[in-house]
């Protein structure tokens, strides 16, 4: 899959970037597409209602109500059915856009599955509602529809009778069939709305809102359209006539032209493999992933603080599985585990600062240990020299680090920046492995795993448990969240960070106590209060 | 002067959404069918006669089934196939044996094909048997036509109104 989603990654973080130029990063209508469009749901659902209090169910009621609810009372009905049309439409844009950017940023696969999966259904879903609302109009768009619809239905062997042949003449169809499609137009987005929340029933603190000043800004602009270049129809449906030439609205009649130009056959078949391939896409092919986080009783008191930072839903609290007296310990589900690390830079237990022995804590990532971090941090760190020695550390889904190590300059990769416990920071500052300390990963706002961005930066605000000790000067501690594509704006940062410490009064070197060799006994310094 | 930049990006931004958006909701335009041309739909549902004839049981038969089953007569199920055959200016343009539907082909046989024409006139004959007969037709009927471009032609079949229907 790889070479098909470099290149999309490639074109989603240049558009991200220009992007980030003109809107505040948490404002970026590339990270919330998702939000964005359940934020067109809530518009089409409340402008279907007011437009459905003036839709009359009749064969020629149908038009002439919308016809009214266009010219005459333009100013609100009119607008009110634009933004329906205008929202359904860009609901399926944001859809789309979503899911492309989700395969581009590998983001469907492994614990994903489920959310990917259950998003092939929605999409379905909102394209019934779509084209069901299509035929509400009955005009000639809906005409068009309504035929090609039912002759492509008819293809298939489950019908007694033709179901086209309904719309051979208008003696053929009744007003009863605007109540059944009135029906599905209403149910279809309701099921819709119960599987919408399925889909994010893996994901912890889903984002279904986008922020107030997107939410705004795609109003006005919706509004604006709907001002400017109102929805119209195409004319009365005439069941005497053929439909010549239709307007269609692509983005949910994009696939009818096949009809015309294949056999019904044929579409059915492309229209199924194409479902196919999306719902088997998060095993094409396995994802290999390194081990799931795994707990360690003896470490882990059941403060529950993994489990409010996992982004997946994938920690519990369970029953002690040993003797110790604390009521609960944190349990992992492998399935639901995306291996960030976030929770083991959440535990308490997780500080470098051990009198002897190794970094133990109550949850760790058995592929990326903390203590094997505090080894590398040491190794790393020790070949660093000059007046400004930075120690950088970076995720795998951000800028590759290594690239700007230098005499000066150590690098270090985290599965997520999350990964890092922010008594390492201290550890790093105060044992003198380095004069400062640079976080790199994903761009802001668009962490990989969701929250390492976030919570690491609430965690050295001491907003967030287990907070960085106010002894670490914060200036010696500096961020570059610039993506995978920010390997200049790295270095650039990090020229400007060596000028900042260098600027900095200089520090007593710390020496090691002296005294016998370490205890293999583990005491713990504190790591969550002031020290 | 940055922030009236960052504003004016953001709605240079929206704007293009909405020209998406405005643009591919109606256009572009799609040609469905072609100009200059109108169309002929044959379009039915109608069962055929019974293949094989009614037989009369005898009391002995007839005593023998469930008293809730009990007839006179016992006739086969399956259907025969309906022959269509459609004609347009002296050239056949359609003949079809069009099997009955269902999982015992006991269901009416079902037609339901377009064939476009150059918009005019047309002579326009069908004839359909849905009998065991060998030869000839049970309903035929002929009709002279003028259709205007676009103009939707469609041949209907209902046995209990008397055959063909054009409307």
């Amino acid at each position: 899959m790889r070479p098909v989603q470099a290149p999309l990654r490639a074109a989603f973080d240049g558009i991200e970037a220009g992007l980030n130029i003109v809107f505040p990063p948490s404002w970026n209508p590339l990270r919330n597409l998702g939000a964005l469009a359940f934020f067109m749901y809530w518009i089409v659902a409340v402008s279907g209602i007011y437009v459905y209090i003036f839709f009359d169910t009749g064969l020629t009621e149908a038009y002439d109500s919308v016809e009214y609810m266009t010219h005459d009372q333009w100013y609100l009905a009119g607008v009110m059915r634009s933004l329906h049309r205008y929202a359904s439409d860009g609901m399926v844009l944001f859809m789309l856009v979503h899911m492309l950017r989700e395969f581009a940023l590998d983001r469907y696969r492994g614990p994903r599955w489920f959310t990917w999966v259950t998003g092939v259904p929605i999409l379905l879903l909102v394209i019934m509602a779509g084209i069901s609302g299509y035929w509400l109009v009955w005009d000639r768009l809906a005409q068009y529809v309504a035929i090609a619809t039912t002759e492509w239905f008819d293809w298939l062997p489950i019908f007694g009778q033709s179901i086209a042949r309904n719309f051979l003449t208008t003696d053929s169809l009744d007003d009863r069939f605007f109540t059944l499609m009135i029906f599905i137009h209403i149910a279809v987005p309701l099921i819709l709305l119960f599987i919408l929340w399925v889909h994010l029933q893996r994901v912890s603190r889903p984002e279904i809102n986008p922020p107030r000043g997107l939410a705004i800004g795609s109003f006005l602009m919706l509004l604006g359209l709907s001002l400017v270049y109102p929805a119209v129809s195409q004319g009365p449906a005439d069941l005497s006539t053929v439909v010549s030439v239709v307007g269609l609205d692509w983005f949910y009649l994009g696939l009818y032209p096949l009809v015309d130009y294949w056999s019904s056959g044929t579409v059915w078949g492309f229209v199924t493999v194409l479902g196919l391939i999306l719902i088997v896409l998060p095993w094409m092919p396995p994802m290999r992933r390194a081990p799931a986080a795994q707990v360690d009783p003896a470490h882990c008191n059941g403060c529950t603080w993994c489990l409010l930072d996992c982004p997946y839903n994938a920690i519990e609290m369970g029953p002690r599985t040993d003797n110790a007296a604390f009521d609960q310990q944190a349990v992992v589900d492998p399935s639901l585990c995306v291996r960030c690390g976030i929770c083991a830079a959440s535990c308490p237990s997780s500080t470098p600062f051990r009198k002897g022995g190794e970094v133990l804590t109550g949850i760790d990532l058995p592929g990326s240990p903390l203590n094997d971090l505090r080894q590398r941090m040491v190794d790393v760190a020790g070949s660093l020299s000059g007046d400004a020695r930075i120690l950088v550390i970076g995720c795998g889904r951000g800028v590759p680090v290594d690239s700007v190590a230098s005499p000066s300059v150590a690098a270090l990769t985290l599965p997520c920046v999350g990964n890092l416990p922010p008594s390492f920071v201290d550890f790093a500052v105060s044992r003198d492995l380095a004069d400062g300390v640079m976080l790199a990963g994903c761009r802001d706002g668009d962490c990989h795993f969701r929250f390492g961005i976030r919570w690491t930066e609430e965690r050295v605000d001491r907003e967030r448990d287990p907070r960085l000790r106010v002894r670490v000067p914060r200036g010696r501690l500096a961020y570059c969240w610039s993506g995978p594509g920010g390997s200049r704006r790295l270095r650039r940062e990090i020229t400007a960070f060596a000028e900042r410490l260098k600027a900095m009064p200089k520090r007593p070197r710390w020496e090691p106590a002296a005294g016998p060799p370490p205890a293999p006994t583990v005491e713990l310094e504190p790591t969550g209060s002031d020290g | 002067m940055a922030s009236a930049v960052k504003y004016g990006g953001q709605i240079l931004v929206y704007a293009v959404i909405a020209a998406v958006l405005g643009y591919f909701s109606a256009s572009p335009a799609f040609r469905h069918f072609p100009e200059d041309m109108a169309l002929i739909k044959l379009a039915f549902a109608h069962g055929a006669k019974p293949k094989g004839k009614c037989r009369t049981l005898s009391a002995k038969e007839i005593a023998a089934l469930p008293p809730n089953m009990r007839r006179p007569k016992i006739c086969p199920r399956e259907r025969l196939p309906v022959f269509v055959e459609l004609e347009l200016n002296g050239e056949l343009i359609y003949r079809k044996a069009l099997p009955p539907t269902g999982l015992h082909g006991d269901g009416p046989a079902r037609v339901y094909e377009g064939f476009p024409v150059p918009a005019g006139r047309h002579a326009l004959v069908v004839r359909l048997r849905d009998s065991d007969r060998s030869e000839g037709f049970d309903y035929v009927r002929a009709t002279d036509v003028t259709l205007e471009p676009a103009r939707k032609f469609v041949v209907d079949f209902r046995s209990e109104l008397g055959g063909f229907i054009f409307k």
